[in-house]
C-alpha cells in the first residue's frame, strides 16, 4: 500500500524535562529499546534483510529452488542490452510515469481551485471526489472492464445513440491497452491529489487572496499568483511520491490485461512477476527489482539532498 | 463590497464539480444497478437502473464465490495485522515520543528510508524465505508481512499524537509506582485512541483491499482473502456481469459503511496524518 511519509519525522521528539526522577542506566538505555525491538526485528526480517539479499541474488543465476550460482553482472548486461521485453516494458513505464504526473494532477489542481471558495457542501463534494480512492484495484478494474467493454460499455451506448467511435476494445488492442489501464487507474487516484492539494491550498492565508483582488487579478492570476506558490511545497511532494509509486505499479496491470496483448502494457512488476513466479528466473527477477528501486532510491535521494540545500520542499 | 460578486461566480464552480462528481460516483451507481439485474437484462439493458430487481444475484454470488470462506480469511488478515500494528507501531511511537530512546533519529531515519524501498527490491528473497520456514500459504505469514510494511506509517502517525498529549497524567502514574509498560496501557492509550482508531481504520482497509502480496504469498482457495478470490473469480465468469457485480458490491459493503460513517476521520488518515503528522 503505498503511502505518504512523514515531513516532519527528521525532527526529533520535543523532550520533557523530568528533574525529580533519577533513573538507572537500565530504565534510560534499556526499556525505551524493548518497547521498539519487537517490531524493529520483523521489519528487518522482511524488509531490510531480503532488501540487502536481493543485491546478492541479482548477481546470481537462480530458479529459486536450488543453489544460486553467482554470475557477477551478466543478469544486467543481459537486462540492459539483450531483453527486449525489459526495454519495452522501461518504455512503458516511462509513459506510465509521463501519465501520471500530469493528467491526475491537472484534474486535481482544477478540482481543488474550484472547490477551495465553496462553503456550502464542500465537504461533501471532497467526500464523493475522494470516494474512489478507497475502492479495492480488483473492484475498480472490474467495474471499467465492463464500462470499456465494447459490445456493452460506454462506447457502445454512445454508438447506439449516434456517437460512434468509442465502441472499441480500448484494454483489447495493442495501441490502446496502455492507456486504458492509465485511465482506470487515474480513475481511482486523482482524488487523493485533490483532497491533500485542497488542504494545502485551505491553509493560504486568505488575505492574500484579498490583496489580489484589490489589484484587479482575474482568476488565472490569483491561482498563478497566489495558489501555486502557496501549494508549491505540498505539490512537490506530491509530484516526487507520485513519480515513485507510479513507477512500481503491478495491480492495475495485472488484473487488466497481465501485460497483454502480445506485450503492449508490460511493466517492470508485471515483468518482474513472470520472470520470478512463472519463469522461475529468481535471480534475473532480483536483478530487476534493483533496477527499479534504483530509480525510487534516486527520486528519494535527490529529495532529501534538495531539502538539506535548503528548498522548502 | 466584494461578497456578492464572490457569490454568484461560484456557480461555474459548482457545476463543473457536479460533473467531475458524476464522472467519480457514476460507475459506482452502475455497479450497484447491475449486481440488480438479471443476466437477460443486463444484455438489453447494461448501464442503466434496473427494471426488475434481481436479488437473487447476491446468494448465488456468496455461494459462487466461496464468500463465507473468503470474508473470514479476510477478517483474519484484517484482525490480526491491526492488532499487530496497534501493539507493536504503538509501543515503538511510544518509547520514541516520550521515553528519549537513545538513537531515536537513527531509528526514524530507518523507518522513513527502508519503509520507502519498494516491495520489488525485497519481494524475491522474501517469498523464497518465507517459503523455506513454511510460512507460505498461510495467513500468519501474510499478516508477519503486512504488519513491519504498515508499521512506518503507524508509528509516525501515533508518535505525533502522543507528542501532542499533556505530561502530566503520566508523570501522576510515575509517582504512583507505575512502569513504563503500565503508563503506556492505562495512560497513553487511553488518551490517544482516536489516533489508533484513524491508524486501525488505515491498515484496515488498506488489508481488506491488497491484491499483489495475497496474490503471492497465498495459492490455496482455501486460504485467500477476498481481493484474490474475486480477482479469480472474475476471470472464470467474466462474461457474467450480475453475479461479478453482486460481489463486487459485497467486497465494497465493509468498505462503503465505514467511509460513509468516519468520513472526516478516514480522509485525514488516508491523506493528512501521513503527510503533516
Amino acid at each position: 500500500m503505498a503511502r505518504i511519509q512523514h515531513e516532519a519525522a527528521f525532527s526529533p521528539p520535543r523532550k520533557q524535562v523530568r528533574p525529580r526522577q533519577k533513573r538507572r542506566t537500565f530504565r534510560k538505555m534499556v526499556v525505551p529499546w524493548l518497547f521498539v525491538l519487537p517490531i524493529l526485528l520483523l521489519h528487518l526480517v522482511v524488509v531490510a534483510g531480503p532488501s540487502i539479499a536481493a543485491v546478492y541474488y541479482a548477481m546470481t543465476d537462480w530458479s529459486g529452488i536450488g543453489p544460486a550460482e553467482f554470475i557477477g553482472l551478466q543478469n544486467f548486461q543481459r537486462l540492459f542490452f539483450e531483453d527486449m521485453t525489459f526495454r519495452r516494458a522501461f518504455r512503458n513505464n516511462v509513459v506510465w510515469l509521463g501519465i501520471f504526473l500530469t493528467v491526475p494532477f491537472l484534474l486535481a489542481l482544477l478540482s481543488a481551485t474550484l472547490l477551495a471558495p465553496v462553503q456550502r457542501g464542500g465537504m461533501l463534494f471532497r467526500s464523493a471526489l475522494f470516494l474512489p480512492y478507497i475502492l479495492p484495484s480488483v473492484i475498480t478494474a472490474n467495474i471499467w472492464r465492463n464500462l470499456l467493454s465494447p459490445t456493452l460499455g460506454l462506447g457502445a451506448q454512445l454508438a447506439k445513440a449516434g456517437v460512434p467511435g468509442l465502441d472499441r476494445a480500448f484494454l483489447g488492442l495493442p495501441s490502446t491497452s496502455l492507456y486504458a489501464i492509465a485511465f482506470v487507474d487515474n480513475w481511482h487516484f486523482w482524488g487523493f491529489l485533490m483532497v491533500l492539494l485542497l488542504a494545502a491550498m485551505q491553509n493560504i492565508a486568505p488575505d492574500l487572496y484579498h490583496a489580489a483582488r484589490i489589484d484587479g487579478a482575474n482568476r488565472w492570476q490569483e491561482f498563478r499568483h497566489v495558489t501555486l506558490p502557496g501549494i508549491r511545497p505540498t505539490l512537490v511532494f506530491l509530484l516526487l511520491m507520485t513519480a515513485i509509486w507510479s513507477f512500481l505499479v503491478f495491480d492495475y496491470v495485472w488484473i487488466l490485461t497481465q501485460g497483454g496483448p502480445a506485450g503492449s502494457s508490460e511493466v517492470l512488476g508485471t515483468w518482474l512477476y513472470k520472470n520470478a513466479f512463472n519463469r522461475f528466473e529468481a535471480g534475473y527477477a532480483a536483478a530487476i527489482g534493483l533496477t527499479m528501486s534504483s530509480f525510487a532510491i534516486l527520486i528519494v535521494g535527490v529529495f532529501a539532498v534538495l531539502r538539506r540545500k535548503g528548498w522548502e520542499i | 463590497m466584494l461578497r456578492p460578486r464572490r457569490k454568484l461566480s461560484l456557480a461555474p464552480n459548482y457545476l463543473i464539480l457536479g460533473l467531475l462528481v458524476v464522472f467519480a460516483l457514476g460507475p459506482l451507481v452502475i455497479l450497484m444497478f447491475n449486481s440488480l439485474k438479471s443476466s437477460a437484462e443486463i444484455a438489453q439493458n447494461p448501464i442503466g437502473p434496473p427494471r426488475a430487481l434481481a436479488w437473487s444475484n447476491f446468494p448465488r454470488a456468496w455461494t459462487i464465490g466461496d464468500f463465507a470462506v473468503t470474508t473470514r480469511n479476510s477478517g483474519i488478515l484484517v484482525v490480526g495485522t491491526v492488532t499487530g500494528v496497534l501493539t507493536l507501531g504503538g509501543l515503538a511511537a511510544y518509547s520514541l515520543a516520550r521515553l528519549r530512546l537513545p538513537g531515536d533519529n537513527f531509528l526514524m531515519l530507518y523507518l522513513l528510508v527502508v519503509s520507502t524501498l519498494p516491495v520489488w527490491l525485497y519481494l524475491v528473497p522474501l517469498f523464497f524465505l518465507w517459503k523455506n520456514l513454511g510460512l507460505l500459504n498461510s495467513r500468519l505469514g501474510l499478516i508477519l508481512i503486512y504488519i513491519p510494511l504498515n508499521a512506518p506509517f503507524a508509528i509516525f502517525l501515533l508518535r505525533s499524537y502522543m507528542v501532542g498529549l499533556p505530561v502530566d497524567f503520566e508523570d501522576a502514574a510515575r509517582v504512583d509506582g507505575a512502569n513504563e509498560l503500565q503508563v503506556f496501557t492505562r495512560v497513553v492509550l487511553p488518551l490517544s485512541w482516536p489516533g489508533f482508531l484513524t491508524v486501525g481504520l488505515v491498515v484496515a482497509l488498506g488489508v481488506w483491499s491488497e491484491f499483489p502480496l495475497a496474490l503471492i504469498f497465498v495459492n490455496d482457495p482455501d486460504k485467500f482473502p477476498v481481493a484474490t478470490s474475486f480477482f479469480k473469480f472474475t476471470s472464470r465468469f467474466s462474461r457474467d456481469w450480475s453475479l461479478t457485480s453482486a460481489a463486487a458490491v459485497m467486497m465494497l459493503a465493509p468498505i462503503l459503511v465505514i467511509f460513509l460513517a468516519l468520513q472526516r476521520r478516514f480522509i485525514d488518515g488516508l491523506t493528512q496524518g501521513g503527510l503533516k503528522g
